[in-house]
């Protein structure tokens, strides 16, 4: 078997033991390979477990700027003695193993069409260092030193990067720089450097930021304007909230009193969190929280009264494996239809779909403006794929002219001049009301919030009139929300076609590589990536221009499908399910795969030869 | 029941405070509970409280969960922001709310079965917290919406009305309070306006989380024999422990009591409660001494109420989150979005 030839093209996955301090050391490397200009998408995929469990960085160098999971791996680092022999079954033909060959292994544990390097780290590390912590430490460090000389990296790029996460702490450079060295010379002294897979300088980054979707997506709260949040930890989305104290820290606190202008509370639990967040959104703060799908299934009574009696409020949720604990550390994107139609009666709630840290800032500070124009809940749906994995993105941009948009807010002088108000009253047509923010006048604009019915001046009514009146203007604003929210992003075929696709949030990456990879055998396909629910017309035409639609979702259940056929009244023949949800991210083969077969299968020519 | 409005015309001698609003100006709409319901006393109670204390009703955000009692908000302060949440949800709202603008005053509205069952653990934790509000349980021991059921609050071995007896220990919110680590906690009787409209009073000059206990009987489904929160239970078991006065910084201290059985406690405000006190050995600033003497008198079947505890410097949550003095909820994106340059900076520390 010829040992596989690539440069900028490849997998390269790393087998860990979680809390071994690899993860750090994996982004090290990932970084180093962004700083040779080249596209690299890492993902963590890791256990829900704190020490000794196995975790994998799988990291994808792409030329051709591909961000989605490929699959299949043609280098593996196997650090972890637990899975070594599904991570080497895992290997391509033709691939590599580099391991710690401090323990001698038989033969048997080996296969003999891949390529091996083993270096002794752990007898190294232990000849150098005493302390046991060190050691670990230094020894990812080592293995980064020792990739460096295989994969041809510059040792230069990677130093610097050392210096610039240690800046503050110097003395923490040198030993860490010496392992690295170490590392790289020992591997360079053995063997011929570099290997059949390699990083070659380019300039494929460009001025794209390399950022996880979380943080994105607290730094958008900020920007959004933000001043209260109510949260209750649970993976994957604590790391959003952490990422707004952080960055509320930076921009937030006033330099002289050392005062900030957020309010951070930790809850007891989902339900507290939420109802913090509507108290504040009643209140007239901008407010959030951010959970993951058990605590979706917590909020649902919240999601009614705050849907009902019309509060802001922003939720981001940080899709993993369902149902009930499900798979916490892996990525799925299950909870659409339980946030669509959270709680009881008749609801719909407003959910935007992000696709890449780019857009989680960008919905993370505009869902704070939808939600006050339309004083409703409004769902910022991640997922762990784009939540908790570093991604490179366009840079994050702000027009300073922007302002927030507060929505519909009767002030005292709006009431003095005698402007008529009736809280729950349509007056402009598009379903949304007016509203006071408490403490605005001594003698007007004073109304009692409920979950109950109540007529268009907030008070209680059970009269059937006064609830349809209420319930079709709810159905109103939900439609006017949904020509508000993002629209979908269209992108046509090279050929006209009646063949198109659906797609949303994380799957993107996954699917322009697909859609590409498909066009290079001829497969023409219009395809729409979807940004928002309730669904624009535009969502809704494509769907009737197209006669077969691909729907390329990660769950069990169609859920977006769902959403189409039940919102658009479509016939369910015409979508056709293309569903991934073993828990790790999709990929384009997977997409491309499924597309095809389904093609043949149903003997569906795809291009429609236009005739003149 | 009250089916008819009270007229709009006031006599030219209506009573009016500094504001120049008279009573009425903080009441609310007509009352929709039982005739002689307890809860509605506690209504009355509030609108002198803040009549006395001269808020402008604008200025007091009042929130409740479900139940008889978190109707109650509707009743008074009809030209404050209400808000009638979720049942036992009240606390976090009200959190959310006072993060939210810390200029208004919060009261608190609930019932024993929104804050003892459903509620308890939001009960529990906003007290932990230190939110500045009024927090007041109108507790009848029993479930009135929904016909007669015991709540968490009922007295072990009482009887419903149905002759039922309840085989399960009672909540004593004012003991959990207490041990929550809130700074006002006092327990009164809805029957008892001399002593209750005070306690009100007080909790609303608190800064801190204060609580109020009130048990307030329910006519239709608690106010028989055999039932340890009716009318006549409460009146035969009350052992007051003392009658607190407000007195506004405004207000010139008299000494019209005989020493040694007043103490008097400064607030943050300037305002000072007076309290009269009629069990000589009891202290309202000791937290544990208030715990002990609460359990050894429901020992003995009494229900003690007054003033149990103050902590007259106490802090509130705002301060343990070193907020601005300015309300969140009136910064713009001036002071709240740091803008792009500030981007530009962290896009460069992302490559």
């Amino acid at each position: 078997m010829k040992p596989i030839q690539k440069t900028n093209e490849f997998v390269i996955k790393f087998a860990n033991v979680n809390g071994s301090g690899s993860a750090s050391a994996n982004e090290l490397f990932a970084r180093a390979i962004l700083r040779m200009g080249v596209t690299v998408s890492p993902r963590n995929i890791f256990p829900s477990n704190i020490q000794g469990m196995p975790t994998w960085y799988e990291m994808r160098v792409s030329a051709s700027g591909w961000l989605g999971r490929r699959g299949g791996c043609d280098m593996m680092v196997a650090m972890n003695p637990q899975t070594w022999d599904r991570d080497i079954a895992e290997i391509e033909p033709g691939g590599y193993l580099f391991y710690d060959s401090t323990k001698t292994l038989p033969s048997s544990k080996f296969r003999d069409d891949i390529t091996v390097f083993g270096i002794p780290l752990t007898e190294m590390c232990n000849g150098i260092y005493s302390d046991a912590r060190q050691r670990q430490l230094f020894k990812n460090i080592m293995y980064v030193g020792a990739l460096t000389a295989l994969l041809g990296l510059d040792i230069a790029e990677v130093e610097k990067l050392i210096g610039e996460q240690y800046a503050g702490k110097d003395k923490l450079i040198a030993p860490n720089v010496h392992a690295l060295k170490f590392g790289y010379d020992h591997a360079q002294a053995r063997f011929k450097c570099p290997i059949g897979l390699r990083i070659a300088r380019a300039d494929a980054v460009g001025e794209r930021i390399f950022i996880d979707g979380n943080s994105a997506a607290g730094l958008g709260a900020v920007f959004g304007g933000a001043t209260v949040c109510g949260w209750y930890p649970i993976t994957p989305s604590t790391s959003v909230v952490e990422a707004f104290t952080k960055y509320a820290k930076k921009y937030r606190t006033d330099a002289e009193t050392g005062e900030s202008s957020v309010a951070i509370v930790q809850a007891e639990d989902e339900l507290a969190s939420i109802g913090m967040v509507i108290g504040a959104g009643w209140n007239g703060a901008r407010a959030f929280t951010a959970t993951s799908g058990p605590g979706i299934s917590l909020m649902q009574e919240f999601f009614g009264l705050a849907y009902f009696a019309e509060i802001p409020a922003v939720v981001f949720d940080v899709q993993r494996g369902g149902p009930s604990t499900g798979m916490p550390t892996r990525t799925q994107q299950s909870d659409l239809i339980s946030a669509a139609y959270a709680s009881h009666g008749d609801t719909r709630h407003v959910m935007l779909l992000p696709e890449d840290p780019y857009e989680c800032f960008e919905f993370g500070a505009s869902a704070f403006d939808l939600a006050e124009r339309l004083q409703t809940p409004v769902f910022v749906m991640l997922d762990l794929d784009i939540g908790m994995n570093e991604r490179l993105t366009r840079p994050f941009a702000w027009d300073d002219s922007r302002e927030y948009d507060r929505g519909k807010v009767m002030s005292a002088a709006d009431l003095d001049a005698g402007k008529d108000f009736g809280r729950y009253k349509d007056v402009d047509g598009d379903g949304i009301p007016w509203r006071t923010i408490p403490g605005t006048h001594p003698s007007k604009g004073a109304f009692f919030t409920r979950g109950t019915t109540r007529n268009p001046y907030a008070k209680y009514s059970e009269t059937g009139a006064d609830y349809i009146y209420n319930m079709e203007r709810l159905r109103r604003k939900l439609d006017t929300a949904a020509e508000m929210a993002p629209a979908p992003i269209l992108r046509t075929a090279k050929e006209a076609t009646r063949i198109g696709a659906i797609y949303y949030g994380s799957t993107a990456p996954a699917m322009d590589e697909a859609i590409a990879a498909l066009e290079a055998e001829d497969i023409q396909l219009d395809i729409l990536r979807v940004r928002a629910f309730p669904f624009a017309k535009a969502v809704l035409d494509f769907v009737a221009a197209h006669d077969h639609v691909f729907v390329v979702e990660q769950n069990e259940s169609a859920q977006l499908r769902q959403l189409l056929i039940n919102e658009g009244e479509i016939d369910p023949k015409k979508l056709v399910k293309v569903l991934h949800y073993d828990g790790t991210p999709i990929t384009a083969r997977f997409i491309a795969g499924r597309i095809a077969d389904a093609l043949s299968d149903r003997k569906i020519i795809p291009i429609r030869k236009v005739v003149s | 029941m009250t089916y008819l409005a009270k007229p709009k015309l006031l006599r030219p001698d209506t009573p009016v405070n500094a504001l120049g609003y008279t009573r009425r100006d903080y009441e609310g709409a007509i009352s929709t509970l039982c005739a002689g319901c307890g809860h509605d006393s506690i209504s009355a109670a509030v609108v002198q409280a803040c009549f006395d204390l001269d808020i402008q009703p604008h200025r007091v955000a009042k929130l409740s969960g479900i139940g008889c009692s978190s109707k109650t908000p509707d009743y008074f302060l009809g030209a404050s922001h209400g808000f009638n949440s979720v049942h036992g949800r009240m606390p976090s709202v009200l959190t959310g709310a006072a993060l939210a603008n810390r200029d208004l005053i919060y009261l608190g509205i609930s019932g024993d079965g929104d804050s003892a069952s459903i509620g308890i653990g939001q009960f529990a934790h906003v007290m932990r917290r230190g939110v500045n509000m009024t927090y007041i349980v109108e507790n009848n021991g029993v479930y009135g919406l929904t016909k007669g059921q015991f709540s968490a609050t009922a007295d072990k071995g009482s009887k419903s009305k149905r002759g039922v007896e309840n085989t399960d220990s009672p909540v004593d919110l004012v003991a959990l309070a207490l041990q929550l680590g809130a700074t006002y906690v006092a327990r009164s009787f809805s029957g008892d306006k001399a002593q209750l409209v005070p306690l009100i009073k007080g909790a609303l000059l608190h800064r801190g989380a204060a609580f109020i206990d009130v048990i307030s009987p329910c006519v239709t489904f608690n106010n028989h024999a055999g039932s340890t929160k009716s009318y006549d239970y409460v009146r035969e078991h009350n052992e007051v422990l003392n009658r607190l006065d407000v007195l506004m910084p405004r207000q010139a201290i008299t000494a019209d009591y005989p020493p040694g059985s007043v103490s008097e406690i400064r607030q943050h405000d300037g305002s000072t409660l007076r309290l009269r006190k009629l069990a000589e050995d009891y202290e309202p600033n000791d937290r544990v001494g208030a715990m002990s003497h609460l359990q050894a008198h429901a020992e003995r079947g009494e229900i003690v109420t007054g003033l149990l505890y103050v902590d007259p410097q106490a802090s509130d949550l705002h301060e343990h989150l070193n907020t601005v003095a300015q309300p969140l909820n009136t910064l713009g994106a001036d002071r709240l979005c740091p803008g792009s340059a500030a981007l530009d900076k962290l896009n460069a520390a992302l490559r």
